[in-house]
């Protein structure tokens, strides 16, 4: 059996391989960035029905924004919306027969977690300055710099194996089953596989949200804050 | 076959095996309370089912953790090369 691992060099580009992901990766961006300019281009006050759609999509994206981070979703609906976009195609891309999804290699994930990484330190900067940023290490006391220091290194590889093992165990479990029955026994695990997709694309935009607004606004929202407030009965 | 290869077999199960049992415990209490609150407020369905979502992913995150491991000890073992 195949590991999953280690992933197929397709070519080579001078020194660089290129391996089956990335270039798996090069089209689902090729798709995402024509479907935006071609929606884009005619953008009308009365919307047709695929207008409609689309605002319906960054609508949602908006309010989620709202709801976790408590500000105003301007400044990050580009990079959240990106990325939900970008991993819910990834791992739906699996539909397309003979693709393997890109964020079931280790690569993928870690290029994320990466920007997740770099982004809370960009919005953090931008937000409160450098010295405002280094000051949210040191949020309730001094003492807690080095595991703030610690966590926000923690917290990327956890996103990055999260998203890796999620996808990756999916695409596993698929080819152990297709190797041992064949036609149509997969398809429930399939479908299962889907949900996963989709959850753990929602669930990866929820946390980039959640670590950037930890690092942009004084008080760190977590995820269930808003659900936390209950109304008294 | 070395002694090796076998103590890392067996240990990629147990990790598999133990990993899950965690996860599956809480997940169960979590879908429970899930549960019992909405049956208390229906009207909050709506964020409660959204929030048990994320939840549940994050626990199941823990069991995937040891899935890696396991994997990590059959196919990218350091120790057999």
């Amino acid at each position: 059996m195949k590991s999953p691992l280690v992933s197929t060099v397709l070519f080579h580009l001078g020194p660089v391989s290129i391996s089956e992901g990335v270039v798996t990766t090069w089209a689902i961006m090729l798709v995402l960035i024509l479907g935006a300019v071609l929606i884009s281009r005619r953008l009308s006050l009365v919307p047709s029905r695929t207008q409609a759609f689309f605002e319906l999509i960054v609508e949602t994206v908006d309010g989620q924004i709202r709801d976790t981070m408590r500000l105003e979703p301007a400044p990050y609906r580009a990079f959240i919306g990106t990325l939900f976009a970008f991993i819910f195609v990834a791992n739906w891309s699996e539909l397309v027969p003979g693709v393997e999804p890109p964020t079931a290699h280790i690569e993928t994930d870690a290029a994320l977690a990466l920007l997740v990484f770099f982004a809370v330190i960009w919005f953090g900067v931008r937000a409160g300055g450098l010295r405002g940023y280094l000051g949210t290490f040191a949020s309730p006391n001094p003492i807690m710099i080095p595991l703030n220091f610690i966590e926000s290194l923690t917290r990327t590889f956890s996103l990055l194996v999260r998203l890796f093992g999620n996808v990756m165990s999916g695409v596993f479990v698929i080819g152990i089953v297709l190797s041992l029955a064949g036609l149509l026994v997969p398809i429930p695990l399939m479908a299962l596989d889907l949900l996963t997709g989709a959850v753990q694309a929602y669930i990866f935009a929820i946390l980039a949200m959640v670590f950037i607004a930890g690092a942009v606004s004084e008080e760190a929202p977590t995820p269930d804050s808003h659900s936390s407030q209950r109304t008294p009965s | 076959m070395n002694w090796l290869a076998l103590v890392s077999i067996v240990s990629a199960a147990l990790a598999v095996s133990f990993g899950a049992i965690g996860p599956a415990l809480a997940e169960g209490r979590a879908v429970a309370a899930a549960m019992d609150a909405i049956a208390r407020q229906p009207e909050s369905a709506n964020t409660i089912s959204r929030t048990l979502f994320v939840g549940l992913a994050m626990i199941e995150t823990m069991a995937i953790y040891c899935l890696v491991i396991a994997l990590l000890l059959l196919f990218a073992n350091p120790l057999l090369k």
